[in-house]
């Protein structure tokens, strides 16, 4: 349907203006907190809208942690990035290859309980991190996996959510391409793999994009089962970088991070933004 | 090379459980190398689950499927030496029209250059070759059935199997490229299986044809044979278009009594009793008057412009006849006289509907 009434275009961009500011206000103030020094932020009050000139010291000591004007040793942010990486990647990939495998089982093979297989990988829909977080930092830590990368990902790769998506998905491819490749010659591992893969890259392309973002924002679980400073992500260290009590904190540091911890998700989202929208949109066959 | 045998073959869904529906009831045929034999019959009636299980895509859970002299029950699809064309084409939507075809050949390990030249030899006859590079989508149905037959070329099999692959295409492109499956066969001579609901093709594309209904084999023969010698009421009724008439009654002498109207027949039936009757339409004598002839009223006429379509009542019985349609029109209500051949009437037996003699 579509209408021209320039009363309802004026209403729905004056909506979408401002959610766009709902979302982009607390960015920019987090940008420009960045760019200003410790004492600017902490006397203005309230603090100037405007860009500041520390903008290089601020990322500097954020990136590479140091003596800040307080006296007080700030952590370098450079690593904790970098585990951040390593784990969304990890998690993301991980996921995707996992959650591949098993809805190929459960749709393409006939085994005995393959129904109640299903089952049980979709109730665990109804168990995310939190609720088994005592049990798995148990099993993790047993396993000696605390402050370790396979720690950190291990727990989350498994993933209900992209079996089901991924399930639905090959439900819907046509059972006679499955017959064409069994008279081409093809085994399962080989029509999963040039059939099967191909044929789900969209979906693939928009599940990484979520899951990327799952895994950089994981916080909770490293909370508990990373102790040493080398183990931590950024998002934790944000919050560390924010001192409670009587300690002064180095805003410009925090927002400088906090942006920093934005750009990778923010990166993938934009890169891969047209085969996302693909993927959750249609469903080429 | 490429002989199939079916041997007591039979399907069973679900054996040995309650729910085992059995769908093909002990079928048998022998087809020579080289033959182009249809299946043709109802939807339902296990045409597409006879091909399916000699292509491997269905167990076969009773009788004995050979090609080429070897029995291949437990064989896999892809080491039974056939290739098969889809309904809907089955083409892998990501791959280019080069790799559709090569597909197969990649996997049996041919060395590339052998690819490429089987590829487009198959191309070329099937006037592919300005599309090697274009994906499915960006083809039109008539192109991708084109791929589709491509892709069992290429394999060089010594069985085709196709399972209605003309059914998704236009009338126009249908009866084109039935034109081309023919000439394909006859300058590749190799053993096909061709599965379809629609008479038009069974009829001009078999060497013999298979006619099942119900999960059995009624009829194998030629497309002649059938037409002309049906041996059930199924097939009679089944091809030929418009199907032929056949009258329930019991055989008297030279008399046949239809639900209280009593023919006269041209020579006795071969049994007294209750019998089946089958008069094809366009095999009644239109107007021949005479003591003999059978009285008709007629019903509804239609002109298909070639011909005409007289439908007719015989007491409570529909009757068709099919005239010439520079025929003058009879009127609905009209009285019509109808002279009949003896060696144009069919006999079946009213309890089997088996043909007598």
């Amino acid at each position: 349907m579509v209408e021209n009434r320039p009363a309802a275009t004026v209403l729905a961009h004056l909506t979408l203006a401002l959610g766009v500011l709902i979302i982009g206000f607390p960015v920019y103030l987090t940008f420009i907190a960045s760019t200003q020094t410790a004492e600017q932020i902490v006397q203005n009050v309230p603090m100037s809208l405007l860009p500041g000139s520390n903008i290089v010291e601020s990322y500097k000591l954020a990136l590479f942690g140091g003596q800040t004007a307080y006296g007080s040793n700030l952590p370098p942010a450079a690593p904790m990035l970098w585990v951040s990486l390593v784990s969304a990647l990890v998690i993301a990939i991980g996921k995707i290859i996992i959650s591949l495998l098993s809805a190929f089982a459960v749709v393409y093979f006939r085994f005995p309980g393959r129904n109640l297989v299903f089952w049980m990988i979709f109730v665990t829909l109804m168990l995310p991190v939190e609720v088994r977080i005592l049990p798995t930092y148990k099993v993790v830590s047993d396993l000696g996996m605390l402050n370790t990368y396979a720690g950190l990902t291990v727990p989350l790769i498994a993933s209900a959510t992209a079996t089901f998506l991924f399930r639905q998905f090959f439900l819907t491819v046509p059972d006679e391409l499955v017959e064409a490749a069994r008279i081409d010659g093809a085994g399962p591992m080989r029509f999963f793999k040039d059939v099967l893969v191909p044929l789900s890259s969209t979906s693939i392309a928009a599940l990484f994009v979520i899951q990327f973002i799952y895994g950089w924002n994981q916080y909770l679980w490293p909370l508990l089962m990373t102790t040493s400073e080398d183990m931590y992500p950024v998002v934790m260290g944000i919050k560390r970088m924010i001192s409670g009590g009587d300690a002064a904190t180095e805003w410009n540091a925090v927002m400088a991070t906090a942006m920093l911890a934005m750009i990778p998700p923010a990166l993938v989202v934009i890169l891969m933004q047209r085969w996302f929208v693909k993927g959750l949109v249609d469903s080429e066959k | 090379m490429g002989a199939i045998s079916l041997r007591r073959v039979e399907k069973t869904y679900a054996p040995g459980s309650k729910a085992a529906v059995k769908v093909i009831h002990g079928v048998d045929a022998e087809i020579s190398d080289g033959e182009f034999v249809v299946i043709v019959g109802p939807s339902g009636c296990g045409k597409s689950t006879l091909l399916r299980m000699v292509a491997g895509l269905e167990e076969i859970t009773g009788g004995e499927i050979a090609i080429g002299g070897r029995v291949v029950n437990r064989l896999e699809p892809s080491e039974r030496d056939i290739a098969m064309v889809f309904q809907n084409y089955a083409l892998y939507p990501h791959m280019s029209v080069f790799d559709n075809m090569a597909y197969g050949l990649k996997i049996a390990k041919l060395p590339p250059e052998q690819i490429k030249a089987r590829v487009d030899k198959a191309a070329k006859i099937l006037e592919l070759s300005a599309l090697l590079d274009r994906k499915p989508r960006q083809l039109s149905g008539g192109q991708r059935q084109r791929v589709a037959m491509g892709r069992a070329i290429v394999r060089q099999p010594s069985v085709f199997l196709f399972d209605e692959p003309l059914s998704n295409l236009d009338a126009k492109l249908r009866a084109q490229t039935r034109l081309e499956i023919q000439k394909l066969h006859r300058e590749l001579g190799i053993t096909s299986l061709f599965v379809t609901h629609d008479q038009v093709e069974a009829m001009t594309l078999a060497q013999r044809m298979m006619v099942m209904n119900g999960g059995r084999m009624e009829q194998f023969g030629t497309p002649e044979e059938v037409y002309q010698r049906p041996q059930t009421t199924f097939v009679a009724g089944f091809i030929g278009s418009p199907p032929m008439n056949l009258l329930r009654g019991q055989a008297d002498g030279q008399r046949f009594v239809v639900a209280g109207q009593t023919l006269a027949l041209p020579q006795p039936a071969p049994r007294q009793g209750k019998l089946i009757l089958g008069l094809r339409p366009e095999h009644a004598e239109w107007g021949a008057d005479g003591a003999d002839a059978w009285r008709l009223t007629v019903d509804v006429v239609e002109t298909l412009g070639a011909e005409r379509l007289v439908y007719c009542r015989l007491g409570e019985t529909l009757f068709t006849v099919r005239i010439d349609g520079t025929l003058p029109a009879p009127q609905p209500g009209q009285q019509v006289p109808l002279g009949v051949r003896a060696d144009r009437l069919h006999w079946f037996d009213a309890g089997s509907g088996q043909r007598l003699a």
